[in-house]
């Protein structure tokens, strides 16, 4: 047998040894193959082959242990009962994972003990085909565009060329139906003169003097938390989401006299409660960490700091605009109400909006 | 077992590509299905070449392998997903298994999520594989694209498989978001809504885009299963076309390799694919596999279950994307505020700049690299030997500062998060981010230049003078001095196997027709080729290296073709200063030692 590998041995030596001009060394050609233990101890030789299978009936157990896993541990509620693992999840993926690994592991070292080890040396060739390919083939081609006569008659060429041009525009109009234009319904929300400011999950009304001074709750418009005669809410599933993602404001009381009011806005106040929107006018996320000594609220996704004592003036961050206003008031019963929609598209910019 | 009598047999087949086939001695069931086969698809000339196909072996290799095998869990993974969930945004009461989340409404897909992390045995483990497969893909992806350009293995003619390359990564990019965005809780939705946000930042169009994205105002009821049929049939479609050609072309153009004894620019040295190649590569999927099958039992990743179901007006402090979206996050939370009101419209430079124009902005300068760089140094031939980093000392600095500049970007991302673990101000990470991203780059640049050409001395030197062997000489003035010994003719040989650059600068004004090339263009290439190839260390010449060998006392070194690594200096305890020694004495000692 040693005998054998030493006439293979002789062969991967390549056969001319190339000097590239320039190079100041000669290429010493391949290295001398050197027999693993493997090729020349028969013990090491059983040795491998036996750590081999050991893997492969390692993965075997393992997988066994995954079909018994499955069928007795139970997932749900027992999910965090191992050392914080899941149970079934841990013995499901360590059983899996150990199968897997067992396996690949015995290929591996299948690969590299037993099979043969000898580097071979293959030639490169050019990427580009021959000159004589190419020959063939321009003139294939060219017999074949002569054929189809495309280049004599421009008129046929040219309707072709029109038609497959036009014919994209068949699957580009039938994407239309993808959604409605947008019309103004980006200028408009829920709110309307009179709708009740409400507590964003019980949706219960709020009394100016609930609020202590420094306080921000989470507000919604009413009409989020009423139902019809039977029973069934006003707005529910799309219409409400769309309704959250828009309408969703922060209430919050300072002291009157902290507050600067903006032009126009003077009496858009309550004993210095202020409403504003709580969607971010960077790209849309519901802002929400409030300081109360500096009344700088910030938006959790880009750090957008709008200072709510100043028209939620952009005082950090990558927003451009301060967030829009609600304009409130008490109505009769003595609640926080609208007296109007925000007089802007709440949320983040986009072309058509007009911000002068 | 069989494998007894086999180890022999297959270790004595044939070590040359021949041309006979190498299953012709085995008669039997396989000979009879492999002719059968062959009758009807002409098997044998399609194996012949590629049963034995060569691959060269280098652990930087099995890097696009990772992202191969990552891709394929991925599919075997997101199959079993699909069975169970529920593309769907229509409201349901959860009553599931999930405790804390009994009877809350939410969408069919986060409750269908919830059903597989909870009620599906194995669902869970599948979840965190898939999203962990997903991490790895991506990641090796990136680290294979980076040993691609640090190693120059984008050169001709391997321009069009890096395009390839870019593509994927591209591709796995939004792969990786639309998944992430399926389950709908709380902080993928989050995501969406930021994403409707950038769409809106697009002029003219990026509101009717939205529209039809989202089917009409955001959140809608469409995204979701939009977003399912781009994430399980779109984008994998094309990741499996882009794969398929980026393999065909690396089998076409055979795989690159070192440059080393034996192993030039002319040929490819390595294993054959059957059997040790096919076994390496198949036993390396299960491993990867395997690997993946660990981390989705111990590591939990994306507890959607923790964050709720999106709603909204709600959002959680913290709210970050997956790591690899992570960059152009970060460029939206420094960039200024800034906003252009003019006749009715808005621009929200802000928002647009940042996550629309920057990613497609590198993406295109990733995309072109390989070309600008051909482009520069003229260079047509096709390269096959890959370059040690420090021997395109120019390409590697680029490089660098490309990924200085992303993890800038990146950590930038993570502002909030920084701020609050090391105590920091949110506002002046920023503000300094704002200037590092800039500025950063620029140095890392000039610092990873300056490195790549010492290092280049150091090879120099070790050629010219030999590697230092720790031995400390006295010489009878008493002058202490480090012994040093050539380095082995096999290591001398790979330093030096390199190509010899020249600046066009130093070629003549006018191209390889003898015309002059037009002036603006030329002036610049040439400008650029002086930066890129000034300062770079040249291998020595054959006549340099003798000299500084002669002048060493390393006679005889690169001609007798060994005998220079015997370390009688060490050994013999002589002490003589190399240039001391008789040169012809330590070669015939040498010899004599062998």
């Amino acid at each position: 047998m040693t005998i054998e590998r030493e006439s293979e041995r002789v062969q991967t030596q390549p056969a001319v040894v190339v000097t590239r001009v320039g190079d100041p060394l000669p290429d010493p050609g391949l290295p001398e193959h050197h027999p693993r233990p493997t090729d020349v101890d028969p013990a090491a030789e059983k040795r491998a082959e036996r750590q081999v299978a050991t893997m492969f009936v390692l993965s075997m157990v393992c997988t066994v242990l995954f079909v018994v896993s499955y069928v007795t541990l139970e997932v749900g509620d027992n999910w965090d009962t191992f050392l914080n693992y899941g149970a079934s999840n841990l013995a499901l993926g360590m059983s899996l994972g150990g199968a897997l690994l067992f396996l690949g592991i015995g290929i591996i070292q299948w690969a590299r003990k037993l099979m043969g080890d000898h580097e071979i040396v293959e030639m490169r060739h050019a990427a580009a085909s021959s000159d004589e390919d190419r020959e063939v083939t321009i003139d294939a081609f060219n017999q074949g565009v002569d054929e189809s006569g495309i280049a004599r008659r421009p008129l046929i060429r040219n309707t072709l060329l029109g038609a497959l041009g036009l014919v994209g525009v068949a699957p580009i109009i039938a994407l239309r139906d993808l959604g409605p234009l947008p019309g103004d319904t980006l200028y408009s929300t829920l709110w309307t003169r009179g709708m009740r400011l409400v507590r964003d999950v019980v949706g219960r009304p709020i009394r100016p003097e609930e609020l202590e001074i420094g306080d921000l709750v989470n507000g919604a418009p009413s009409i989020l938390f009423e139902t019809d005669e039977n029973g069934e809410p006003l707005v529910e599933g799309v219409e409400l989401q769309i309704a959250k993602s828009k309408s969703t404001i922060i209430v919050v009381r300072m002291e009157p006299d902290e507050i600067t009011h903006g032009p126009g806005r003077e009496d858009w106040t309550v004993d210095g409660i202020c409403a504003y929107s709580k969607i971010c006018t960077h790209v849309g996320c519901p802002i929400s960490l409030y300081e109360k000594t500096t009344h700088n609220v910030l938006c959790p996704c880009h750090q957008s700091t709008f200072d709510l004592a100043d028209s939620a003036r952009v005082v950090f961050g990558p927003a451009a605009r301060p967030l829009p206003q609600l304009p409130i008031m008490v109505d009769a019963e003595g609640y926080l109400v609208a007296q109007a929609d925000f007089d802007e598209p709440v949320g983040p910019s986009f072309w058509e909006r007009d911000s002068e | 077992m069989s494998q007894t009598e086999q180890t022999p047999l297959t270790a004595a087949v044939a070590d040359t590509n021949a041309t006979r086939a190498s299953t012709a001695r085995k008669p039997g069931r396989t000979a009879a299905l492999a002719s059968w086969t062959d009758e009807r698809v002409g098997l044998a000339g399609l194996m012949k070449k590629n049963l034995r196909k060569v691959f060269p072996d280098h652990w930087s290799f099995m890097l696009g392998e990772i992202a191969l095998w990552s891709f394929v869990v991925l599919l075997l993974t997101g199959v079993f997903l699909t069975f169970w969930f529920v593309p769907s945004m229509g409201e349901v009461h959860y009553h599931g298994s999930y405790d804390q989340m009994r009877g809350i409404a939410m969408s069919e897909a986060y409750a269908s999520s919830l059903n597989i992390s909870f009620d599906v045995r194995a669902g869970l483990l599948m979840r965190q594989m898939h999203h962990w497969a997903a991490m790895i893909f991506i990641a090796s992806m990136m680290i294979h694209m980076m040993r691609v350009a640090f190693t120059g293995a984008y050169r001709k003619p391997r321009e069009l498989n890096w395009v390839i390359g870019c593509l994927l990564l591209l591709l796995g990019t939004l792969e990786g978001f639309t998944g992430y965005s399926l389950p709908d809780d709380l902080l993928s939705g989050t995501g969406v809504r930021a994403a409707d946000g950038f769409v809106k930042s697009i002029p003219v169009v990026g509101t009717y885009i939205s529209f039809f994205l989202f089917g009409g105002e955001f959140p809608g009821e469409s995204i979701i299963p939009r977003l399912f049929t781009i994430h399980v049939l779109l984008i994998p479609g094309l990741l499996l076309a882009l794969i398929a050609a980026h393999m065909l072309l690396l089998v076409y153009h055979k795989h690159t390799q070192w440059p080393g004894p034996g192993r030039t620019n002319e040929n490819v040295v390595g294993y054959p694919m059957l059997p040790v190649y096919a076994a390496k590569a198949g036993g390396f999927f299960f491993i990867v596999f395997g690997v993946t099958a660990i981390m989705g039992a111990l590591l939990t990743i994306n507890p959607v279950w923790k964050f709720g179901p999106y709603d909204p007006s709600k959002v959680t402090a913290g709210s970050q994307p997956d790591w690899y979206m992570g960059w152009p996050d970060g460029a939206l939370r420094i960039m200024p505020g800034w906003e252009t009101h003019a006749f009715g419209h808005t621009i929200s430079w802000n928002v647009m700049l940042p996550i629309i124009i920057l990613p497609g902005l590198a993406f295109t300068v990733l995309l072109l690299m390989p070309f600008i760089e051909s482009w520069i140094t003229q260079d047509k031939r096709e390269h096959h030997l890959l370059q040690r980093p420090r021997n395109a000392p120019t390409r590697t600095a680029f490089m660098v500062a490309l990924m200085t500049f992303y993890g800038l970007m990146w950590a930038a991302g993570g502002n909030d998060i920084i701020a609050i673990k090391f105590g920091l101000s949110i506002n002046q990470i920023t503000y300094f981010m704002r200037g590092a991203v800039f500025i950063g780059p620029v140095i890392a640049f000039f610092i990873a230049r300056r490195w790549c050409i010492s290092l280049q001395r150091h090879d120099e030197t070790k050629l010219l003078h030999g590697y230092e062997t720790g031995v400390i000489m006295r010489s009878p003035e008493g002058e202490y001095s480090e012994k040093h010994l050539p380095l082995s003719e096999a290591k001398a040989y790979t330093l030096t196997a390199r190509d010899r650059e020249e600046s066009l600068a130093l070629q003549a004004d006018t191209d390889e027709n003898g015309v002059a090339a037009p002036g603006g263009a030329r002036r610049l290439r040439v400008r650029l080729s002086e930066l890129m190839f000034a300062d770079n260390i040249q291998k020595p010449t054959a006549q340099e290296l003798e000299e500084a060998h002669h002048h060493a006392g390393f006679l005889g070194h690169g001609h007798n073709g060994h005998g220079e690594l015997n370390g009688h200096g060490i050994s013999n305890g002589h002490g003589e200063s190399p240039a001391q020694t008789d040169p012809g004495e330590l070669s015939a000692k040498s010899d004599t030692t062998d």
